[in-house]
C-alpha cells in the first residue's frame, strides 16, 4: 500500500550563483517520516523548503529542476496551492503574535479569508490541537496571545496551525533545534501519531532525532543527496564512505 | 601630581554642570510659550468663541468657527490623500529593499522631506489653483498631503523592517497570497509603529501655514466646499496676529490656544496608543 | 493513488494545476472552496503587487513634477536676469528690477545665526540624554519636552514672537543704542533658534548612545575622566553623526517661513547690521506671492523658491548621506 507522494528530478537550487543544493533525485512514499540529515550547509534546508517554494522567497535564490506532488510539478504550479497542501513547521516556533491561540489555529482560513461556520471553526480548532497534544494545556486560555505560551507549546501551536489546512505533507526545518529536551520529547512522539495522517519530512541536526522518529533517513552532503534509505539499514550498514563518516563522526 | 588630577576633576565636573544647565535651559522657552498661549488663550474660549464667526473689526466678540471647520476639512482631505498612499508606498519599500526603483523612490521621499513648506504652496498653486482658476481647500489639502507624505512612509517602511522575516514566512507557509500577508499580517503587528507615523504627521501638517497662504487662502465666512478658498486656524492666527487691531489679536489667542492643545493631545494620545498597540514579538 | 488514510481525516486530492477539478464528496468541499478562492486570491495578489509599484513610481513622479514646475514656472525671470538674480542689490517690482541679493544675505544671517545660538543648547541636551542621563523619569520628560518643541506650530512660535519676544529684544535695542525697531534679523535668529535645537539634539542623542561601550570602558581603565572621554572618544567617534543634525537644524532653518516672516520687519533694503529689519528669501515669497501682478514679478518670486528649493534640498541630502555613512 505504498505510493509516491513527492518525488524530486533533477532538482537544483541556487543562492545568486551559489549552488546549494545539487541534482537530487529522490522518492517519498506516502506516510512515512523521513528524516534529512547532514552537516550545516549541506543543502538540506534549502532542499526542504524547495518542496513548497518558500526557497524563492529570499531574495536571489532561484531552482531547477522537477519537484512532483502526486505527479504534478510544484514549480509549474502557483506557489498558494503549493503551500496550501504542504504545511511546513519552522526552526523557531513562530506563531502570530498579533492573534490569540485560537485565532493562530485557524490562521490559514481566517487570514486567508475563508469564512467558516463557528461550529466549524471550533471543530478545527479543536481537533487540531488535540492533535498536537495541546489541547488540554490551553483549551481554558484560546483567547490569550499565542506569544505567552512556553516556547515547546508555541513550536506544538504552529504545528497545529499547519495541521488546521489539512495539508497533505508536513515540512519540519529543524523543528527542535531551539527546544529544551523535554519540549523535544513531547514534539518527537507527535512524530509518530502525525504519521498516521501526513507525510511528514524533518530536517534535522541531531543524528540520534533521526534515527528515532523517522523510517527512512537521506543523507545530504556538499548539495548533494548522498544515500537515501531505510533508517535502520542507514545507521547499521550505509553504503557511502561519506554517510559512514558522517553517522561516525568523523565530520560534521 | 594630585593637583593635576584634582584639576582634571574638577574640568569633569564644570563641564558636567555646562550641559545640565544648557539641557534645562532649552526647556524655559518653550514652558514659557506654552504658559503663556495658554494664559492668553483659555480665557478667549467659550461657547460663542467656538461656534460663530469672526465679527467685522470694530464689533467685539465673534468666533472662529469658519477655520475650526476649515481645518478639519482641509486636513481631513490631505490625510485621506497621504495615508493610503503613504502607507503602501512604505510596504513597497520595506518588501522590495534592493530594487532600483526602491532606490529611487527613497531618495525622493528624503527630497520630499527636506523641501521648504512654502515651496510645496507654490507648487500646488501651479498644480490645482491655477488650472481652477479659483484658490481652493482642495489644493491646500494636496500641499498639506505631500508634506505627510514622507513622515507616513518613513515611518512605515521603519516599522516593517523592523518585524523578522520568520513572521513573513510563516504566513507564506499557510498558503498566503503576498496581499494578505501584508495586510492581514505584517501590518497588524506594525500597527503601533505605522500609527503613530501617521499621528505625528497629522499633528504637523495641522499648523501649518505656509503651503495654505496661496492655496486654501482663508475664507471670512463659513464653508464647506473644498473648491473654494477656505479659513484654517493657522491662516487665522497669521492674520489676525499681524492685523493691528486688538479684538482679532484676542481672536488669534484663542485659536492658538486651540491649535496649542490639539497638538499637544495629539503628540500625547500617540505615545500612548504606541504603548498600548504595540505587538510584543 | 489509494491510501489507508482514513477518510474524514484526509485531505481531498484536487487537481490544481490548469483547471482545477475535484470529486464533490462533502469531505473536499472545505478544500474546495479554498482552492477556488485561491485562485481569485492569486489575482488579487497581482493587482497588489501592481498597486504599491505604482504608488513608489508615483513618489518619483510627483518630485520630479514639482522640480519641472518650480524650473518651468521661474523661466521668464531666468531668462530675464540670469545669473545676476542672486547678485542684484535692488529687488524693486515697480520697476521690474529683481535681485534677491537682500534676502539671500537675510536667509544666510538668520540661519547661521540661529544656528550659533541652538548648537551649544542641542549637544547639550544630546550629551544629557545620550552619555550622562540615559535612563529615567527627568530624561524621559526632557526628551518629550524636546521633541515638542518641534511640534509647536511656527505660527505660534511667530505669534509668540511678536508679541513677546520682539518687545524685549526693542529694549535690549535701546539699551545697546542700535536703531530699536524690535522686529529684525536678530529677533527671527532667537525664535529660530528655539524652533531648530531639536533636531541637531535627537540626533546626536541617538549617535551618542550607539558609541561602543568598550571604547568607553577602555579610555576609562587608563583612568580618563568623564569629560576626557566625552572628547577624545565620544566626540571623534559621533562628529560626522554631530554635523549631520546640524546640517538638518540648518535645512529647516532655511525654509522655515511663518514664524520668520512675522518677527523679521519685512523690508527689500539690505541689512546694515544683524539688528536690521530684512527678509528671507521664503518670507518673501509668503508675502509677496499674491500680490505679484505681472508674470515677471510671479516668475521671479518662483525663482526664488527653486533657489530655496535647490539650497535646502542640498544641505538635507549632505545630512542624509552623513547619516547613513555613519549608521553603517
Amino acid at each position: 500500500m505504498e505510493s509516491t507522494i513527492v518525488k524530486s528530478v533533477n532538482y537544483n537550487a541556487y543562492f545568486g550563483d551559489n549552488h546549494v543544493v545539487k541534482d537530487v533525485n529522490i522518492e517519498i512514499p506516502r506516510n512515512t517520516t523521513i528524516a534529512v540529515m547532514g552537516p550545516s550547509g549541506c543543502g538540506k534546508t534549502t532542499f526542504l523548503r524547495g518542496i513548497n517554494r518558500m526557497h524563492e522567497l529570499i531574495p536571489g535564490a532561484t531552482a531547477k529542476g522537477q519537484i512532483l506532488l502526486n505527479g504534478e510539478d510544484v514549480m509549474e504550479m502557483h506557489p498558494i496551492f503549493v503551500r496550501l497542501k504542504i504545511g511546513m513547521v519552522f526552526q523557531r516556533p513562530n506563531p502570530f503574535p498579533n492573534l490569540s491561540i485560537y485565532d493562530n489555529v485557524i490562521a490559514g482560513y481566517k487570514l486567508n479569508g475563508i469564512k467558516l461556520p463557528k461550529a466549524e471553526r471550533d471543530n478545527i480548532v479543536q481537533h487540531s490541537l488535540t492533535r498536537v497534544a495541546l489541547w488540554n494545556e490551553v483549551k481554558d486560555s484560546l483567547t490569550k496571545k499565542g506569544s505567552f505560551l512556553s516556547g515547546g507549546q508555541q513550536q506544538r501551536l504552529c504545528i497545529a496551525r499547519a495541521v488546521a489546512m489539512e495539508p497533505e505533507v508536513l515540512l519540519f526545518d529543524e523543528p527542535t533545534s531551539a527546544l529544551d529536551p523535554i519540549s523535544t520529547s513531547t514534539v518527537e512522539e507527535l512524530f509518530h501519531e502525525l504519521k498516521k495522517n501526513y507525510t511528514l519530512i524533518i530536517v534535522t541536526h541531531n543524528m540520534q532525532q533521526a534515527a528515532r522518529v523517522s523510517d527512512r533517513t537521506a543523507f545530504f552532503y556538499m548539495g548533494e543527496l548522498v544515500e537515501f534509505d531505510d533508517t535502520k539499514t542507514m545507521f547499521t550498514n550505509p553504503k557511502d564512505i561519506r554517510t559512514q563518516n558522517y553517522i561516525t563522526g568523523r565530520f560534521s | 601630581m594630585s593637583v593635576a588630577i584634582k584639576y582634571r576633576i574638577g574640568k569633569s565636573t564644570a563641564f558636567k554642570t555646562l550641559v545640565i544647565v544648557l539641557s534645562l535651559a532649552c526647556v524655559v522657552p518653550l514652558l514659557f510659550i506654552l504658559v503663556y498661549i495658554l494664559q492668553a488663550g483659555i480665557t478667549k474660549i467659550n461657547w460663542n468663541f467656538l461656534t460663530n464667526l469672526p465679527k467685522p473689526v470694530g464689533e467685539s466678540g465673534g468666533g472662529i468657527a469658519n477655520a475650526l471647520v476649515g481645518t478639519m476639512i482641509i486636513v481631513g482631505t490631505a490625510s485621506i490623500i497621504a495615508i493610503p498612499f503613504g502607507i503602501l508606498c512604505g510596504i513597497y519599500l520595506s518588501e522590495n529593499k534592493n530594487s532600483k526603483l526602491a532606490y529611487w523612490s527613497r531618495l525622493c521621499i528624503d527630497i520630499l522631506q527636506g523641501i521648504p513648506s512654502i515651496v510645496i504652496g507654490i507648487v500646488a498653486y501651479f498644480w490645482l489653483v491655477k488650472p481652477l482658476n479659483s484658490f481652493s481647500s482642495l489644493s491646500g489639502s494636496m500641499a498639506l498631503a505631500i508634506m505627510m507624505l514622507p513622515i507616513v512612509v518613513r515611518s512605515t517602511e521603519e516599522t516593517l523592517l523592523l518585524l523578522p522575516d520568520s513572521l513573513r514566512e510563516a504566513a507564506y507557509a499557510l498558503g498566503m497570497p503576498f496581499h494578505r500577508v501584508i495586510l492581514k499580517v505584517i501590518v497588524p503587528c506594525g500597527i503601533s509603529g505605522i500609527m503613530s507615523g501617521v499621528m505625528l504627521s497629522v499633528a504637523r501638517i495641522t499648523g501649518e501655514t505656509a503651503p495654505l497662504l496661496f492655496t486654501a487662502f482663508g475664507n471670512p465666512y463659513l464653508t464647506t466646499d473644498i473648491t473654494k478658498p477656505m479659513q484654517s486656524l493657522p491662516l487665522l492666527i497669521f492674520n489676525y496676529a499681524t492685523s493691528p487691531y486688538n479684538d482679532w489679536h484676542d481672536l488669534a489667542w484663542g485659536a492658538s490656544c486651540i491649535l496649542l492643545i490639539w497638538v499637544l493631545l495629539l503628540n500625547i494620545f500617540t505615545k500612548l496608543i504606541t504603548r498600548k498597540w504595540k505587538v510584543q514579538l | 493513488m489509494e491510501t489507508s488514510v482514513d477518510k474524514e481525516l484526509s485531505p481531498a486530492r484536487v487537481k490544481t494545476g490548469a483547471g482545477f477539478s475535484s470529486k464533490k464528496t462533502p469531505d473536499t468541499v472545505s478544500t474546495n472552496k479554498r482552492l477556488k478562492r485561491s485562485h481569485r486570491q492569486i489575482r488579487a495578489e497581482n493587482i497588489f503587487r501592481r498597486t504599491i509599484m505604482i504608488v513608489a513610481v508615483a513618489t518619483v513622479v510627483l518630485v520630479v513634477g514639482i522640480m519641472i514646475t518650480l524650473a518651468w514656472q521661474s523661466r521668464l525671470s531666468i531668462q530675464s536676469a540670469g545669473l545676476g538674480f542672486l547678485w542684484g542689490k535692488v529687488w524693486d517690482p515697480v520697476r521690474d528690477i529683481f535681485g534677491v541679493y537682500p534676502f539671500l544675505l537675510g536667509t544666510l544671517l538668520t540661519s547661521f545665526l540661529a544656528l550659533i545660538i541652538s548648537v551649544p543648547f542641542s549637544f547639550a541636551v544630546a550629551l544629557f540624554l545620550g552619555e550622562y542621563f540615559p535612563k529615567g523619569w527627568m530624561p524621559d520628560l526632557l526628551k518629550n519636552l524636546v521633541e515638542l518643541i518641534a511640534a509647536v506650530p511656527s505660527v505660534i512660535y511667530g505669534f509668540w514672537g511678536l508679541a513677546v519676544l520682539v518687545p524685549i529684544v526693542r529694549s535690549f535695542e535701546t539699551a545697546i543704542g542700535v536703531n530699536a525697531v524690535g522686529l529684525g534679523i536678530f529677533s527671527s535668529s532667537l525664535i529660530l533658534a528655539i524652533m531648530i535645537i531639536p533636531y541637531a539634539a535627537s540626533l546626536g542623542r541617538s549617535m551618542i548612545q550607539m558609541v561602543p561601550a568598550n571604547l568607553k570602558e577602555a579610555a576609562y581603565s587608563l583612568g580618563a575622566t568623564r569629560w576626557e572621554v566625552i572628547r577624545m572618544v565620544i566626540l571623534p567617534y559621533t562628529k560626522s553623526g554631530l554635523f549631520a543634525g546640524v546640517m538638518l537644524s540648518l535645512g529647516r532653518a532655511l525654509g522655515e517661513t511663518m514664524a520668520v516672516t512675522m518677527v523679521i520687519g519685512n523690508t527689500s533694503l539690505i541689512p546694515k547690521n544683524i539688528f536690521s529689519p530684512g527678509n528671507t528669501m521664503a518670507s518673501v515669497i509668503a508675502n509677496e506671492f499674491t500680490e505679484a501682478d505681472h508674470p515677471v514679478y510671479l516668475s521671479a518670486l518662483i525663482e526664488l523658491g527653486l533657489v530655496l528649493f535647490v539650497v535646502t534640498v542640498v544641505i538635507n541630502m549632505i545630512g542624509k548621506r552623513l547619516i547613513k555613512g555613519v549608521s553603517k
